[in-house]
């Protein structure tokens, strides 16, 4: 599959799980991203900083293909975003703010539905749900979960999905720290194995430990870091650092 | 292969949807409740005259199905935005038209159950006698049930990201319904009727034409409603 997207975008880099050219998306009026140059190489984790509504959601959806861009192209592993989007969506995991559950179905259900819907075997359930510490609930219906309880289903997904590209907005809101634990274990596991991630973060200290490099959206455009972003990542004893010893993704 | 993971995926769609809908029961009680109230005001409204009733009773029928459907449809999608589900649904890989198959399979089974019930109330209350040949008139209540899914299911989805969907909803749908209702009503009312005139059948083969062509436009413009 990946080999015949390849063939119709030749001059794109066969490493590169992201190549944003020009992206540019406007919501009547407004445009919120002007031309988004942007490369995430296999297995990089890159940070995705601005100040709110300067566009890095926008910019995930169109990765995902939940928006068109305005203007410009951008590629998931060689396939379009605008004209293969069944190419990418095999190809990406996505966390956004909301989880994106079922509340009457059980924690189970949720994964055994998404599971289906993805063409994978239901025999990983239990383990993905034991993997996010939800086994205690795998019966109860999401309705009763906590905030925290649902990006852990969520997460669950990803964990069954088993991603190449991740693209997470804010992912650490609403988990405790054995839940951001748990997420950055997940995202260094994936880079290990050769998967990439584009991560949107506010809080920097929470994902340093998995960031290889930050970029900033300032005025619609990638910007150069900034000496801050460089404290930041600099602060950080694992930053810049791919952690080893971590299972692979098999 | 391909055909046979979006068929798995219609299936699930399908169970997903009867089972968030058995387990919350709101909104099938909601439905039934709307359908079988409309029709009691019908009644009021048209005395206690007990031919004007058996006369009313197929529009008054598809007029509280039309009315009740068009909650249930708003409803089959507003379990997809809580949450943010819709999304996490199109991220899916795979074709869009198991989406739309999933939705209009579980809205069909959803309104039947809402016709049975609707159905029952109005032969008490219209005191119609069922005809003999009573297994046409089913045949005709679905080909009128499997138009008005179609295109509820279809506008429904169009009007999902709307924040006015509530208003938007019958605005868009009410006028695309006219021919399927029209030859509903008429072919159920030549059937209550004997089918003196031999008419039940030309308005059925109408019926049955407007169905094929929704069919086919439905899951051919689906893909483009449901992307942004």
């Amino acid at each position: 599959m990946i080999n015949s997207v390849q063939k119709s975008a030749p001059l794109l880099a066969p490493d590169l799980a992201l190549d944003a050219r020009g992206v540019a998306r406007r919501f009547g009026a407004r445009w919120v991203l002007r031309g988004v140059n942007l490369q995430v190489r296999a297995g990089e984790i890159v940070g995705l900083l601005g100040h709110n509504g300067c566009g890095k959601s926008t910019l995930l959806r169109i990765v995902a293909t939940l928006l068109k861009p305005s203007a410009g192209d951008a590629y998931v592993f060689g396939a379009n975003v605008k004209t293969e989007g069944d190419d990418v969506r095999r190809n990406i995991g996505f966390f956004a703010h909301v989880p994106g559950l079922y509340d009457d179905l059980t924690a189970r259900e949720n994964l055994a539905f998404a599971a289906t819907m993805l063409g994978l075997p239901s025999a990983d359930i239990d383990a993905a749900l034991e993997r996010v510490g939800l086994t205690h609930v795998t019966h109860e219906r999401v309705r009763g979960f906590s905030a925290g309880m649902q990006r852990r289903l969520s997460l669950a997904r990803l964990v069954l999905q088993r991603p190449r590209f991740l693209l997470l907005d804010e992912p650490y809101n609403n988990l405790d720290t054995a839940g951001i634990a748990l997420m950055n274990g997940f995202i260094r596991e994936l880079g290990n194995a050769g998967g990439a991630a584009l991560i949107v973060v506010h809080d920097l200290a929470t994902a340093t430990p998995v960031l290889e490099r930050t970029v900033t959206i300032r005025e619609g455009r990638i910007a150069p870091a900034t000496p801050d972003d460089a404290a930041h990542l600099a602060g950080s004893p694992e930053a810049s650092v791919v952690p080893s010893g971590a299972a692979g993704i098999s | 292969m391909a055909f046979r993971d979006d068929m798995r995926r219609v299936r699930a769609i399908v169970w997903k949807d009867l089972t968030t809908e058995r387990r919350s029961k709101a909104g099938f009680n909601a439905v039934a409740s709307l359908g079988v109230t409309i029709l009691v005001l019908f009644g009021f409204a048209l005395g206690p005259d007990a031919q004007a009733l058996r006369d009313a009773a197929a529009g008054a029928l598809w007029l509280a199905v039309l009315f009740a459907g068009v909650l249930a449809f708003n409803r089959s999608y507003q379990v997809e935005l809580d949450g943010g589900a819709l999304e996490a649904l199109l991220l899916y890989p795979g074709s869009r038209w198991a989406i739309f198959a999933g939705k209009v399979l579980a809205n069909l089974i959803f309104v039947t159950a809402m016709l049975v019930i609707v159905v029952a109330v109005g032969l008490v209350l219209f005191q119609v006698t069922v005809p003999e040949d009573w297994g046409k008139i089913i045949g005709i209540m679905m080909l009128g049930v499997i138009g008005l899914v179609l295109l509820g299911t279809f506008y429904a989805a169009m009007s999902s990201r709307s924040r006015a969907r509530e208003v938007l909803l019958p605005l868009l749908l009410y006028p695309m319904l006219i021919p399927v209702l029209l030859a509903s009503m008429e072919a159920t009312k030549a059937f209550l009727r004997g089918d003196l005139m031999n008419q039940a059948g030309a308005w059925a083969q109408m019926l049955g034409a407007f169905d094929v062509i929704f069919l086919v436009a439905t899951f051919l413009a689906f893909e483009y409603v449901i992307e942004v």
